[in-house]
């Protein structure tokens, strides 16, 4: 159906709208409050200190998470910056670092232990008991077949070069003190971080 | 509501409209600034990063155009972008020029000046320039009105982008997000007063190494900028990715806003009240029997012409 208008009709819609609309421009309209702050997106957020994955320099970061850590709640990371009270980069990030949020959010990011099997071509999901025993496992394995006693010269050596592990270079110095005692006291030497991979 | 929130700090200035703006708690706010020194930065564009990760902006995975700049030009979703220019000196030393640009926050913003949307754009008491999209109309006149070509308008809600200096960072007392990502130093935050010592100690300290025309680039055309560059080059700007010498509010904007505007408005506003008046005094037209039958006829035609298949 098409809608009917006649000329007295458009004269007079026309009018009206001029009319209305140029009482708005003289002032004659309530002005709506014009003014707003944007909404700040970390009122509330659980603060955790951590350090940024990337590489050995290892800078300071804060999570903010969403959630209070109450027991019906689950927290979600929505937003990484820098932590001003690290020494290393007093809550300076690199362009990494500054993404860190989509790293964490990644569909692609490995979230429970895997394996590939020899033989197979797929990745099969195994819960983390499951993992340290295989690890555990194949580690022993390897070392008693592989353990060197003594080099050629009959020097005791005790090395074990089969292995090698990689361990993170974000670590503590605690902490890499005491993984660099772990992996060492196996006679391990193969040993470095993925900050060199 | 449209979004309206609680106005926690005083907006001195606001879009289209005559409405004075809340005086009274003018006191006590520090104007704000942002300090870019070019000879620090390396281009490595943590601040744009950090840009896209405050402001929830994921820009397309773009294509590599052979250059370093990523994207290539500001869009809706991406607020700042690295500039980088190669310059040869009089000794013939390549100098890599990387310019962060992004909303410089005019004190005399030409976006504000031109847009006709009442509110869709204010100045804060700390010299933010902020858009609200509540309000924006998307019309564009923000982005002909900027002398640096900041504003972009979105394909997808029809809105006006661009940098918000973080208001919402500042308004809760932290640095906005690229200042504070910055692994340099290049970046500065902090009062209009310390920043601008701050460049001029950088500008001596430049000049002290040979670029003798280093200075500070804060243009008094717009009556000085909230984002203020420490540049080797200050005689030139335009090396920095065309950066404007002398950057003006267009006189068509004036034109439009100060004259044409206003006088367009009364125009408007005499015609209806003569309207008015007319039909007051002289009453509604009156037509002739002829007209009215020369009607009707019409409208039977027109009629006949609905109903045939």
């Amino acid at each position: 159906m098409t809608l009917r208008v006649t000329r007295r009709q458009f004269f007079k819609l026309g009018a009206a709208g001029m009319a209305t609309s140029s009482m708005a421009m003289m002032g004659f309209a309530p002005e709506p409050a014009v003014a707003s702050i944007r909404h700040f997106k970390l009122t509330g957020a659980k603060i955790t200190r951590s350090n940024c994955t990337y590489c050995s320099v290892g800078c300071g970061v804060l999570l903010y998470s969403r959630g209070d850590a109450a027991i019906n709640v689950v927290d979600d990371i929505y937003h990484v910056e820098g932590d001003p009270d690290h020494p290393v980069s007093r809550g300076s990030l690199c362009p990494k670092g500054a993404g860190l949020l989509d790293y964490i959010q990644s569909d692609s990011r490995l979230r429970y232990p895997q394996v590939r099997e020899p033989g197979s071509d797929e990745w099969r999901r195994i819960s983390w008991d499951e993992a340290f025993d295989r690890i555990a496992r194949h580690m022993k394995d390897d070392r008693d077949a592989n353990f060197v006693t003594d080099d050629e010269d009959g020097n005791s050596v005790n090395r074990w070069t089969t292995t090698g592990m990689l361990a993170a270079s974000a670590s503590t110095n605690e902490t890499a003190y005491l993984t660099h005692k772990v992996v060492r006291s196996l006679g391990m030497v193969a040993f470095d971080n993925q900050a060199r991979v | 509501m449209r979004g309206d929130q609680i106005n926690l700090q005083n907006v001195i200035a606001r879009s289209a409209t005559q409405e004075p703006s809340p005086q009274e708690r003018s006191g006590g706010v520090e104007r704000v600034t942002k300090l870019i020194d070019v000879s620090r930065c390396i281009g490595c564009k943590a601040c744009q990063v950090a840009c896209a990760e405050w402001n929830d902006l994921r820009d397309e995975v773009g294509n590599n155009e052979g250059v370093y700049d990523n994207p290539l030009d500001l869009t809706p979703d991406t607020w700042q972008v690295m500039r980088f220019d190669e310059h040869e000196d009089e000794q013939g030393n390549l100098e890599w020029l990387i310019r962060k640009d992004n909303c410089m926050h005019c004190a005399e913003p030409g976006c504000l000046e031109a847009c006709p949307a009442p509110g869709a754009i204010v100045q804060y008491a700390n010299g933010i320039v902020d858009f609200n999209s509540e309000h924006c109309i998307g019309c564009g006149y923000c982005v002909s009105g900027c002398p640096f070509d900041v504003p972009r308008i979105s394909k997808k809600d029809h809105k006006a982008y661009k940098c918000t200096l973080c208001s919402d960072r500042v308004f809760h007392g932290l640095e906005p997000a690229c200042v504070k990502s910055c692994p340099t130093g290049s970046i500065m935050f902090g009062t209009r007063e310390e920043m601008l010592d701050l460049a001029e100690t950088r500008t001596s300290f430049l000049k002290g190494r040979g670029f003798d025309n280093a200075g500070v680039y804060n243009p008094e055309g717009v009556d000085g900028t909230h984002v203020i560059y420490v540049l080797q080059h200050a005689d030139r700007p335009g090396l920095y990715s065309h950066l404007p010498e002398d950057p003006r509010i267009s006189p068509l904007v004036d034109a439009w806003k100060g004259v044409t505007k206003p006088l367009a408005s009364v125009a408007i506003g005499i015609s209806a009240l003569t309207g008015f008046v007319h039909y007051v005094t002289a009453g509604p037209k009156e037509h002739g029997e002829e007209d009215e039958a020369a009607v009707r006829e019409d409208d039977a035609r027109e009629r006949e012409r609905e109903e045939r298949p």
